[in-house]
């Protein structure tokens, strides 16, 4: 369940349009590691994850996705409002523009739509996790190329921010595959899939959720 | 808009994104009592600012609609892509 917040994550402000730059960064809206492929990957791999650190980073940082989704639009909205047709045109985002006006849709910079092979749902949690990782760092080096041609500081904020995010993220993903692999067989992590072929023992650290044993209470 | 509505909308972002990073990090140190401290300490700024902006400003929220405004303004720009607010 999701209620709207009638604001952004953070403040994306940006008065010079540049349709060139909309179409690059318009991969980070529907391009194969940008933040819509990035929530429904997260947001459907936790189904699969036997342990409650797992579930909760997944959903957490999926739902965090959403809010990047809306910044990156809320960015390639403004970089092309009120451009006329022959600025446009003469931009690069010609194509772009004659299937959809100044409308967002999810492709990516070379103009390849939005698929959902950008990501798997693997139903296994060690799988998916590295998985997570590796969206993490592929996202955040899409940030540092745009960042390369960027020059415009309104843009570079709240893309600033956004690879910061990426970077916070992978952290966590990390921290939650080690958790993950704290359950498994310490001679091969890999003899069996928790979440299919042996049914996952309850988390020792939240057994007793209610009384947070784990806290030492 | 009024003259400190941009001001407190910047205390909710900056509250929010401290609840959005910390609510990661308790995720994977569920035991860090301080981490835990920090994130109840930004909630209520949070509240407290959010209460103020939307009595002040207009909703965030759909339920915090003031009836007082005689109106459904929830439907009121700018909305938060349009780089208004």
């Amino acid at each position: 369940m999701w209620r709207y917040e009638k604001r952004l994550q953070h403040p994306v402000k940006i008065t010079t349009p540049n349709p060139q730059l909309a179409q690059f960064i318009a991969s980070q809206y529907g391009g194969p590691d940008g933040e819509i492929a990035a929530s429904m990957r997260y947001l459907s791999q936790r189904y699969a994850m036997p342990y409650d650190v797992g579930k909760a980073v997944l959903t957490d940082v999926g739902t965090e996705e959403l809010a990047h989704m809306e910044m990156i639009a809320a960015i390639i909205h403004q970089l092309t409002k009120g451009l006329t047709a022959e600025q446009i045109a003469a931009s690069g985002l010609g194509p772009y523009y004659i299937d959809h006006t100044n409308g967002i849709w999810p492709q990516a910079a070379g103009g390849v739509p939005l698929n959902a092979c950008e990501f798997q749902s693997k139903g296994d949690p060690i799988t998916d996790l590295f998985e997570c990782l590796a969206a993490e760092q592929k996202a955040r080096t899409t940030y540092d190329n745009i960042l390369r041609v960027v020059t415009d500081p309104e843009v570079c904020d709240p893309i600033r921010f956004l690879r910061e995010r990426e970077i916070v993220h992978f952290q966590r993903f990390g921290e939650a595959l080690r958790t993950v692999q704290d359950h498994l067989d310490s001679r091969n992590f890999y003899a069996l899939n928790p979440a299919f072929d042996n049914p996952a023992k309850p988390n020792p650290e939240t057994a007793n959720a209610a009384g947070c044993s784990v806290c030492g209470d | 808009m009024k003259e400190n509505c941009p001001q407190l909308l910047n205390m909710i972002d900056q509250a929010s994104f401290a609840m959005d990073d910390v609510l990661l990090y308790l995720d994977t140190h569920p035991c860090d009592r301080q981490a835990f401290a920090y994130y109840q300490a930004m909630a209520r700024a949070r509240r407290e600012a959010m209460d103020a902006y939307q009595s002040a400003c207009g909703p965030l929220m759909a339920d915090k609609v003031n009836s007082a405004s005689g109106c459904w303004n929830w439907i009121q720009g700018p909305w938060p892509w349009e780089g208004g607010r």
